[in-house]
């Protein structure tokens, strides 16, 4: 278990390394002059050549790699475009904004996604398993951005079920920040008003990634149940005499679940890109609309750091993903890999 | 008393071709028998079609802006009304489906060939040209495809051009795991050997061999991220990174009409139908595909 | 004193089920019947594809669509298993009746121990029994079946025990609460053949010492010989002959036993051509009229092409349905 750890760790050094060089280079490849949005339009030239040399682009590109990765070490990200912040400050703070949005979708997905795919296999070909296999089909097929839109002008401007956009009402004081998630700190400092609030902005962007989620959760569980369900074992169990529910929930779902575990990892990862336009739309105020806007001005810094954050959150996803996979699983023992 | 005669040539042909009609056959009926592959089919041949005779079955030219017609209802002479230049969107959803049938078609065409090949050539010949291929792949593979498309897309500029790029970038680790996957399992074939002692180069073995070995697997794959391409492209479109304006991308058409959403609800809707018709489209013939060339179905 | 109970434990009449599938309708039995007594081991032998497993599940109303049963009744201690409702045939299943099947690693649950998959026969029967205690009796159980420190292979997952292990847990989970029926489908085809010896004589032991009847399907006429008292002969989908053992096997009455049997190596003659009965087995979408048989028998009649025969009553309880015997033997009565 160690040795595997171990080896898992070095190869996620490597791997962070690699994205490190990637994002490196896809900074250097964006073709707008960064000083020019410093200096402003009407900047002489030598304020720009001073610029330049202060910010070292004039150095050939292996000082600057060495530069760039001597300050990644020292935690500095450089200083957004945008926000005239550090960027490490900014992630931290949108953050967990999307950490709370994406894993509020997840457990949706996981809650609606398995049962209907549980039920889909096991009443095969019916209407509830039609039902399930078109809405998922839906899911994957639908464009996120559509959808949030589609709904928002449904059940927002139309309907006025839920909240604007956004994520907390104006006229609200967020409570004192200690995760940064607002579920948990409202709940924290007692202040149920902005819970129940917090919890209405956040049901549309939910709902959105959610149903995404959901449809691939649920069409992996379908499919791996299916398979389970005519292994020998199932058969065994029953010649044992035991009752349908039992061979279901104790005999087939405990190991169909293990493959649909991977997918779940998976779609948590989907759910953090899918962040990028949910939130763009919903004005959340996370990591993902941060993102998009660094990515639509190319502020250099905030996109090199965010696109590391968010590969290094997949990364972690999906080690966790496989950690847990051979925790299920007890074929695989992890020294055989 | 020996029942067993030895089968002669034309006998030993007749039967493969037997068995290759069953084939067929079997295949037919999986096809048919999936009604929802039928449809998902139906949808991508009524997509070419739209492209194909896209000039005969638009109404308007989808460029002309006629800014005294902005943001008209869907009416009889606007079917989908108009945008805010006034331009018909009926007509440019329907050209929109050639901008989005070269994006998938170009996107599939750079990334499948470039990911076999990657992969083939990293699980032949294995050991330092296999672990410096896989590491750069895992690289690519560390990011959500989606955000290593916008980084691309970012890097190199607004353009429909890099936004294929960038989706083909995002896309070949995948197909170059799954053909490494397949070389590997077919590496040491005996029927490789042979080749191989017959005096085959390496060159010729993968291409005309293992290749076509891995096929199957990575058409399956292929037809099954289409729909996630086609996201891709979209996604792209509305974050403004991907086709610019004037060009009928759905993706941009959907970002354009956001700021008119409570009013003028159909700029951004319609378009949105679109990709979402020919998303399942393709994604129901995916299903279908893998269906009809995974081993087990056919059994049953 | 125990009063021995001399009417049959199983009797299979007429049993006919069939598969509706893709390709057309698939006639796996017809008119399948036998009986089986107390503390006897009736042997269910034919070729692959015969039946055999399907008469097996039938008995277990374990038959799933597009499979079904179309007709006959199947009397386990008097009662027609096929008008039970589905919770009464639970209570029997695993308790009154139980199966072991060929491929024993497949069969156990991957990510269940085994020693739990064997208590959880017992809690499923025995409902005031606490975990502890079953897990204490699949212990004792494993060690009747001569298994090395029992406590510890019953904390092992299925992937790590070798399929001689395996098929005695399942061996195991299926008498350990001593059912009154034992179906063995090819317990031992899947083992090495130093193992199957083992199983076998484990198998022998047990059954002995629970009193309990066995339908042991193979189609290793050896093991046949090895392990039954009476045997019956499948074809088809048909049943071709019953008798005991010796009876069958010295004296084969059906043109396809004797043909079986001569298909055995003769190990006194190596050079003699290896024999096989000519022609190829029939499909079941649409099985020759008359007798399955017919074919490829030798000694076929016009009769036998037009129509089944019946059960011809035989010396010693040996029943044989060819045409064959017409003029000498009289029908068998169901």
């Amino acid at each position: 278990m160690f040795q595997y750890l171990l080896r898992r760790t070095v190869t996620l050094v490597i791997t962070l390394l690699g994205i490190m060089v990637v994002t490196f280079f896809i900074s250097l490849v964006i073709p707008v002059d960064p000083l020019a949005s410093i200096a402003g339009p009407q900047a002489p030239q030598e304020t720009v050549e001073r610029l330049r040399e202060l910010y070292g682009f004039d150095q050939p590109v292996y000082v600057q790699f060495g530069r760039y990765m001597n300050r990644l070490f020292h935690g500095d990200l450089g200083t957004s475009f945008q926000t005239g912040r550090p960027v490490l400050d900014d992630i931290l703070h949108y953050f967990p904004a999307t950490i709370e949005l994406a894993t509020v979708a997840l457990v949706i997905s996981i809650l609606v996604g398995i049962p209907l795919g549980v039920l889909s296999a096991v009443y095969r070909n019916s209407s509830i398993d039609h039902f399930s296999r078109i809405l998922s089909l839906i899911g994957v097929s639908m464009p996120v951005f559509w959808l949030g839109l589609v709904l928002l002008l449904i059940f927002y401007f139309k309907l006025g079920w839920f909240p604007e956009p956004g994520r907390l009402d104006i006229m609200l004081i967020e409570p004192p920040r200690v995760t940064g998630i607002l579920l948990i700190d409202s709940l924290l400092a007692r202040d149920l008003e902005v819970f129940w609030d917090a919890l209405k902005h956040m049901a549309l962007p939910a709902a959105v990634l959610g149903l995404y989620g959901l449809a691939g959760i649920a069409r992996i569980v379908r499919s791996s149940m299916l398979d389970v369900l005519s292994a020998e074992y199932i058969k065994t169990a029953r010649i044992k005499g035991l009752n349908e529910f039992l061979v279901l929930t104790r005999h087939a779902l405990r190991n169909a679940l293990i493959p649909a575990v991977t997918v779940i990892g998976l779609t948590y990862g989907g759910l953090l890109e899918g962040s990028v336009l949910t939130e763009t739309i919903f004005a959340w105020p996370g990591l993902g609309r941060y993102l998009a806007t660094a990515f639509l001005t190319l502020d250099l810094n905030a996109v090199v750091g965010g696109t590391m954050l968010v590969a290094l959150t997949y990364c972690l996803v999906n080690l966790a993903v496989d950690l847990v996979y051979a925790f299920l699983n007890p074929k695989i023992t992890l020294a055989e890999e | 008393m020996s029942t067993t005669r030895v089968i002669d040539k034309a006998e030993a042909r007749r039967r493969r071709r037997e068995a290759r009609v069953q084939y067929l056959r079997d295949s037919f009926v999986l096809w048919r028998r999936n009604h929802l592959m039928v449809v998902g089919t139906a949808i991508l041949v009524f997509l070419l079609l739209v492209a194909a005779f896209a000039p005969l079955i638009a109404t308007h030219d989808p460029y002309a802006q006629t800014l005294a017609d902005r943001l008209q209802p869907p009416s009889m002479q606007h079917f989908f009304g108009t945008d805010s230049l006034g331009r018909d969107i009926y007509s440019r959803v329907i050209y929109g489906s050639r901008v989005t049938l070269a994006i998938a078609f170009l996107v599939a065409v750079i990334s499948t060939p470039l990911g076999m090949a990657i992969g083939v050539v990293s699980g032949y010949f294995g050991r330092a040209t296999d672990e410096i291929l896989m590491r750069l792949s895992d690289i690519f593979l560390a990011f959500p495809k989606l955000i290593l498309a916008i980084a691309f897309a970012a890097a190199l500029g607004p353009g429909v051009e890099n936004a294929i790029v960038a989706i083909a970038v995002a896309n070949w680790p995948s197909y170059a795991r799954l053909a490494r996957a397949e070389t590997l399992a077919v590496r040491n074939n005996d029927y490789i050997q042979v080749i191989r002692s017959m005096g085959a180069s390496n060159l010729r073995i993968m291409v005309g061999h293992i290749t076509p070995m891995c096929l199957s697997s990575i058409i399956v794959r292929l037809s099954l991220d289409m729909g996630t391409i086609i996201l891709t492209a979209a996604g792209l479109g509305f974050l403004g990174l991907g086709a610019q304006p004037p060009m009928p991308e759905w993706g941009l058409m959907v970002s354009d009409g956001r700021q008119f959403l409570v009013d003028q609800w159909w700029v951004s809707t319609l378009p949105g139908v679109a990709i979402l018709i020919v998303v399942m489209g393709f994604n129901l013939v995916g299903d279908g595909i893998r269906d009809i060339l995974d081993p087990h179905q056919r059994q049953s | 004193m125990t009063t021995v109970n001399t009417e049959p434990l199983l009797r299979v009449e007429d049993l006919k089920v069939r598969f509706y599938t893709l390709r057309g309708v698939v006639h796996a039995l017809e008119r399948v019947r036998f009986t089986l007594n107390r503390q006897e081991t009736l042997g269910l032998a034919g070729e692959t594809g015969c039946g055999k497993s399907v008469t097996a599940r039938s008995v277990l109303r374990l038959i799933d669509p597009p499979g079904r049963i179309i007709s006959g009744r199947i009397l386990f201690e008097g009662r027609d298993l096929l008008t039970l409702d589905e919770a009464t045939m639970r209570t029997i299943r695993g308790s009154q009746i139980s199966m072991i099947m060929q491929e024993p690693k497949m069969s156990l649950n991957p990510v269940i121990r085994v020693g739990d998959q064997i208590a959880e026969t017992l809690l499923i029967h025995e409902r005031s029994l606490n975990r502890r205690t079953a897990r204490a009796r699949a212990v004792d159980m494993l060690a009747q079946l001569g298994i090395p420190d029992p406590a510890r292979v019953a904390r092992r997952y299925p992937h790590e025990l070798s399929g001689g292990m395996a098929q005695r847990v399942m061996i195991a989970m299926m008498l350990v609460t001593r059912p009154k029926l034992l179906i063995a489908d090819e317990p031992t085809s899947a083992l090495d053949v130093t193992i199957q010896a083992q199983i076998l004589e484990l198998m022998k032991k047990l059954v002995r010492e629970i009193e309990t009847s066995v339908l042991m399907i193979t189609h290793d006429l050896g093991v046949m010989a090895e392990t039954c008292d009476r045997v019956a002969v499948m074809y088809a989908g048909e049943m071709v002959e019953t008798g005991p053992v010796r009876s069958v096997l010295k004296n084969p009455q059906h043109p396809y036993t004797r043909g079986l049997l001569q298909t055995v190596p003769d190990k006194a003659n190596p050079e003699h051509p290896l024999y096989s009965i000519r022609g190829n087995v029939p499909s079941l979408l649409q099985p020759p009229t008359g007798c399955r048989f017919a074919p490829r028998c030798e000694y076929a009649m016009q009769r036998c092409h037009e129509e089944l025969p019946p059960y011809y009553h035989l010396e010693g309880d040996h029943q044989c349905a060819c045409f064959l015997h017409a003029e000498k033997a009289e029908v068998a009565r169901p």
